[in-house]
C-alpha cells in the first residue's frame, strides 16, 4: 500500500495495489452489483412511469392471499440473507461444514421463495393474467409486472445456483471465506431488490375496495 | 468504517448477534409496511411511507448483511455517491407520465362528450 512506515494514518484517497483495501473479486461482484441496480431501478421507474400515466391502472391484490404470500416470500429472502450472514460467519471462523449447513439453508429460503412465486404466477394466469392483458384494467399492469417479477425470480434462481455451486466447493476446501462472502454479497442484493418491489408492486396494489 | 489496508485484513464478523437485531428489524418494518396496506392509508401517503421505509431496510441490509459499514470510506464515496445520483437521473422522464394521464382523461372526456352530441 501506499503508506510510509510512521505515516500516522492512511490517505483515504491514497491508491496502491489495493486503493479499497478489498480484493478485486469483491470489488467485482460490488461493481456488478452496481450495474445490476441499475438496470431493477430502469424497470422500477418503467413500472412507476406507466403506472402513473395510466387511468385505470389494475389492483388486483387482497390481503388474503395474495399480500399475505408476498409477506411470507419476503419473510423467506429475509430469513436466508440472515442465514448466508450465517455461513459467512462460519467461514471466516473456519468451519467450512458449518457454513455449507447455513448455505443450504439459504438455498432453502430461495427455493422456498421461487416455489410460492411461481405458485402466485399460476394463479395470475389463471385469472386471465397475460403479458398483453388482463380482467382488471390496464393491460401494461400484466407485462411490467412479469417482467419486474420474472426479472427478480431469474435472480434468485441464479443465485440458488451459485450458491449450491459454492456450498460443494467450501465443502471440498476450494474456496475460501472470502468467497463465500463474495457470494453473500450477490445474495443480500437480491434480498435488497424486493425491499422496493414488494411495496411497491404489490402493496401499493391492494384492492382498496370495490371489486376489481 | 475500517481502514483495513489490504484485502485479508477485511473485518470478520465476530459477534452475531447485531445482525439478529437487523433481521428483527427488517421483519418488523415489513410488518408496519403490511399494516399500512391492510388498513388502507391514502395512496399519497402510503407512497411515501413505503419508499422512505424500503430506503431504511435497504440500508440496514447494505450496512450490515453486505457488510459496508466496516469497509474502507473510499470504497463507500466511489460507490454511494454515484449509484444514487445515477438512479436519481432516472427519473428524470417521470414528470412525462402526468402528461400522458392527462391526455388520456382530455381523450375520455372528448369522447363522453361526442356521445352525448350524437345521442342527446
Amino acid at each position: 500500500m501506499a503508506v510510509a512506515h510512521g505515516q500516522s494514518r492512511l490517505s483515504l484517497w491514497g491508491g496502491g495495489v489495493h486503493p479499497y483495501g478489498i480484493s478485486h473479486k469483491k470489488m467485482g461482484m460490488w461493481l456488478f452489483i452496481l450495474s445490476d441496480a441499475l438496470t431493477f431501478s430502469a424497470l422500477i421507474f418503467g413500472y412507476a412511469y406507466l403506472r402513473n400515466a395510466s387511468a385505470n391502472w389494475p389492483t388486483p391484490f387482497h390481503i388474503f392471499p395474495s399480500i399475505l404470500v408476498s409477506t411470507l416470500m419476503t419473510f423467506c429472502l429475509l430469513s436466508s440473507s440472515l442465514t448466508m450472514v450465517l455461513a459467512v460467519y462460519n467461514a471466516q471462523h473456519g468451519r467450512n461444514a458449518a457454513a455449507a449447513k447455513w448455505l443450504y439453508a439459504t438455498i432453502a429460503g430461495g427455493v422456498a421463495f421461487l416455489v410460492l412465486h411461481l405458485n402466485e404466477w399460476r394463479t395470475l394466469i389463471g385469472e386471465g393474467m397475460t403479458v398483453r392483458a388482463n380482467a382488471w384494467g390496464d393491460s401494461m399492469f400484466g407485462g411490467t409486472f412479469f417482467t419486474l417479477t420474472g426479472m427478480h425470480m431469474f435472480h434468485v434462481l441464479t443465485g440458488v445456483i451459485y450458491l449450491g455451486v459454492m456450498a460443494y466447493r467450501i465443502t471440498r476446501g476450494r474456496t475460501d471465506a472470502e468467497g463465500v462472502e463474495v457470494s453473500g454479497l450477490y445474495w443480500h442484493f437480491v434480498d435488497l431488490v424486493w425491499m422496493f418491489i414488494f411495496p411497491l408492486v404489490y402493496l401499493m396494489s391492494v384492492d382498496m375496495g370495490g371489486g376489481h | 468504517m475500517s481502514h483495513g489496508a489490504e484485502p485479508g485484513d477485511s473485518h470478520k464478523i465476530e459477534s452475531m448477534k447485531v445482525n439478529y437485531i437487523v433481521w428483527v428489524w427488517l421483519l418488523a418494518v415489513t410488518l408496519i409496511e403490511v399494516f399500512l396496506a391492510y388498513i388502507k392509508v391514502p395512496i399519497h401517503i402510503m407512497l411515501i411511507a413505503l419508499i422512505g421505509l424500503s430506503i431504511f431496510k435497504a440500508a440496514l441490509i447494505v450496512s450490515w448483511f453486505m457488510h459496508i459499514k466496516f469497509e474502507r470510506r473510499s470504497l463507500v464515496l466511489t460507490l454511494i455517491p454515484a449509484l444514487t445520483i445515477c438512479i436519481l437521473l432516472l427519473n428524470v422522464v417521470f414528470p412525462d407520465s402526468f402528461r400522458l394521464k392527462k391526455m388520456a382523461v382530455n381523450r375520455t372526456e372528448k369522447a363522453s362528450h361526442a356521445a352525448t352530441e350524437v345521442h342527446p
